[in-house]
């Protein structure tokens, strides 16, 4: 008896409670630091695609929703003829951020990507590619990795030593 | 004015309010349970999100109304029309304000407690016609509450008619100048507040409805405005009741005259509506072997000394 009148009058007091709802177009919600959100596609320092379609983010993908075409420029270097995600299938997990391994990939915050059209949310390259480097500054791929691309032979990367002669027998 | 031209406008105008504020009561619901659980419940459709009633009922009058194959054709046609019928035709006892009552019956309180145990017909027979087992079993336990509130209901009243000396709820009203009959008679009160849960079928007592075990129990298989009737019924039964409730046990009209008397008869109801409300928001429902036992075992024999106490007082010091 005295319980029932006491869960009336905890939920009469209720009504000065503090609500949680959100009310959102208005009212923008706070996303943590790291929410996952809509995938970008990064370029390095010096503007150009990151992306070198090593298909790892593909492979990554639980729900297969990546699908790239790798093909290379005149100097060699390896870039993604077309870079296709659909974000109706994708589930945000951020397998392919964590599989790419120069940083080209990467979620972001935004979360807003709500579409009349079903089709409408299938992002090819153009609508992935952003114009800086998202959250890994000062990285650029070409630079630091041993792969002998136009302009930048063997051993002329940063932090590489110049190759050595195997045959010889001087230190 | 002509007579019978007050009449007609009164009983419109009863008609009119009552069934707007049984819509209205959609809206207010949702936004005090949404209150109370933190929430802010419809706030976009027009301001405080008041057009919701319009838009649901624009919905639910474009709904299909289906009518299932294995169903009693007729007797499932017209259950809902049933609580509906009796609910607006308990209104016809209410004095809303001096004077303004539809019929001020001599036996009006009996004319109440009638027509709003006949809207439980609409449970059996819609329970019974949908030849559905969760309505089957809704309608039994709307049966078996019937049975253990109807009788402790009105002898819960009895005690306010030895005090009055009346069936009519005119002079029940002006039988309260001194003093409220919440004060001397808070036992009947009490028993005739829970027994207004059970008449009305609301949580807590909700027990033919119960979405979470019987999947909407009685009313399973009813679609559109049919499902509609039914829960505008619903609605109009709390209001009755907490307008019973007000009249008979917190001096209806009655009131200090900074306000007319029919302000303060809704005042009183909108109370009374709020505390059903709150109730379903804070408790959760029992067995119906649990009510029952409680119906017959407390709350019958409560009420039962409650008259015989309130008659051996009226005989002792009265006339």
């Amino acid at each position: 008896m005295f319980s029932i009148l006491r869960s009336i009058w905890l939920t009469l007091l209720h009504t000065f409670y503090r609500r949680f709802t959100v009310q959102y177009p208005e009212e923008k919600p706070k996303l943590p630091a790291r929410y996952r959100g809509r995938i970008v596609l990064t370029r390095d320092p010096d503007g150009q695609e990151r992306c070198v379609a090593c298909n790892l983010c593909a492979a990554a993908c639980p729900v297969d929703c990546i699908a790239l075409e790798a093909t290379e420029d005149e100097i060699g270097r390896r870039y993604p003829k077309f870079f296709r995600i659909n974000f109706s299938r994708c589930i945000f997990c951020g397998y392919c951020e964590d599989a790419c391994p120069t940083y080209a990939i990467q979620l972001t915050p935004d979360f807003e990507l709500a579409e009349y059209e079903r089709q409408n949310l299938v992002y090819e390259k153009e609508h992935l590619l952003i114009d800086g480097q998202g959250k890994y500054h000062g990285y650029n791929f070409y630079r630091v990795a041993g792969y002998t691309v136009g302009g930048k032979g063997k051993g002329e990367a940063q932090h590489e030593d110049p190759p050595i002669d195997i045959r010889d027998l001087n230190p | 004015m002509n007579e019978t031209l007050f009449y007609l406008l009164l009983i419109v105008g009863v008609l009119g309010v009552m069934l707007t504020i049984a819509a209205l009561l959609i809206w207010y619901e949702r936004r005090m349970l949404a209150l109370w659980q933190d929430r802010y419940g419809p706030n976009r459709v027009g301001p405080f999100g008041l057009m919701q009633v319009l838009a649901d009922m624009v919905k639910i009058f474009f709904k299909e109304d289906w009518i299932a194959p294995f169903a009693d054709k007729w007797v499932f046609i017209i259950a809902p029309t049933f609580v509906m019928i009796a609910v607006l035709l308990g209104f016809a006892v209410v004095p809303f304000g001096p004077g303004l009552v539809v019929s001020d019956m001599n036996i009006g309180l009996l004319f109440f407690l009638a027509m709003s145990s006949l809207g439980a017909y609409s449970i059996f027979l819609g329970g019974l016609s949908s030849n559905n087992k969760y309505s089957l079993i809704g309608a039994l336990r709307g049966a078996a509450q019937v049975i253990s509130y109807e009788v402790f209901m009105g002898l819960s009243l009895m005690g306010v008619v030895i005090m009055s000396d009346s069936f009519s709820l005119v002079k029940i009203v002006e039988a309260q100048k001194t003093v409220w009959f919440v004060i001397p008679q808070f036992i009947g009160f009490v028993i005739f507040v829970i027994a207004g849960f059970a008449e009305s079928h609301r949580a807590p007592l909700d027990l033919p409805e119960a979405e979470s075990e019987l999947v909407a129990g009685f009313h399973s298989e009813y679609s559109g405005m049919k499902f509609g009737m039914f829960f505008v019924g619903e609605y109009l039964g709390i209001t009755l009741i907490s307008a019973m409730i007000a009249t008979l046990f917190f001096g209806g009209w009655l009131g200090p005259s900074f306000l007319p008397p029919v302000v303060w008869f809704f005042l009183k109801t909108m109370v009374f509506i709020t505390l059903f409300v709150l109730v379903r928001a804070a408790l959760p429902r029992p067995r119906y072997d649990q009510l029952m036992a409680l119906g017959w075992k407390v709350l019958l024999p409560l009420s039962l000394l409650n008259v015989l106490a309130t008659g051996a007082l009226k005989l002792y010091f009265g006339s």
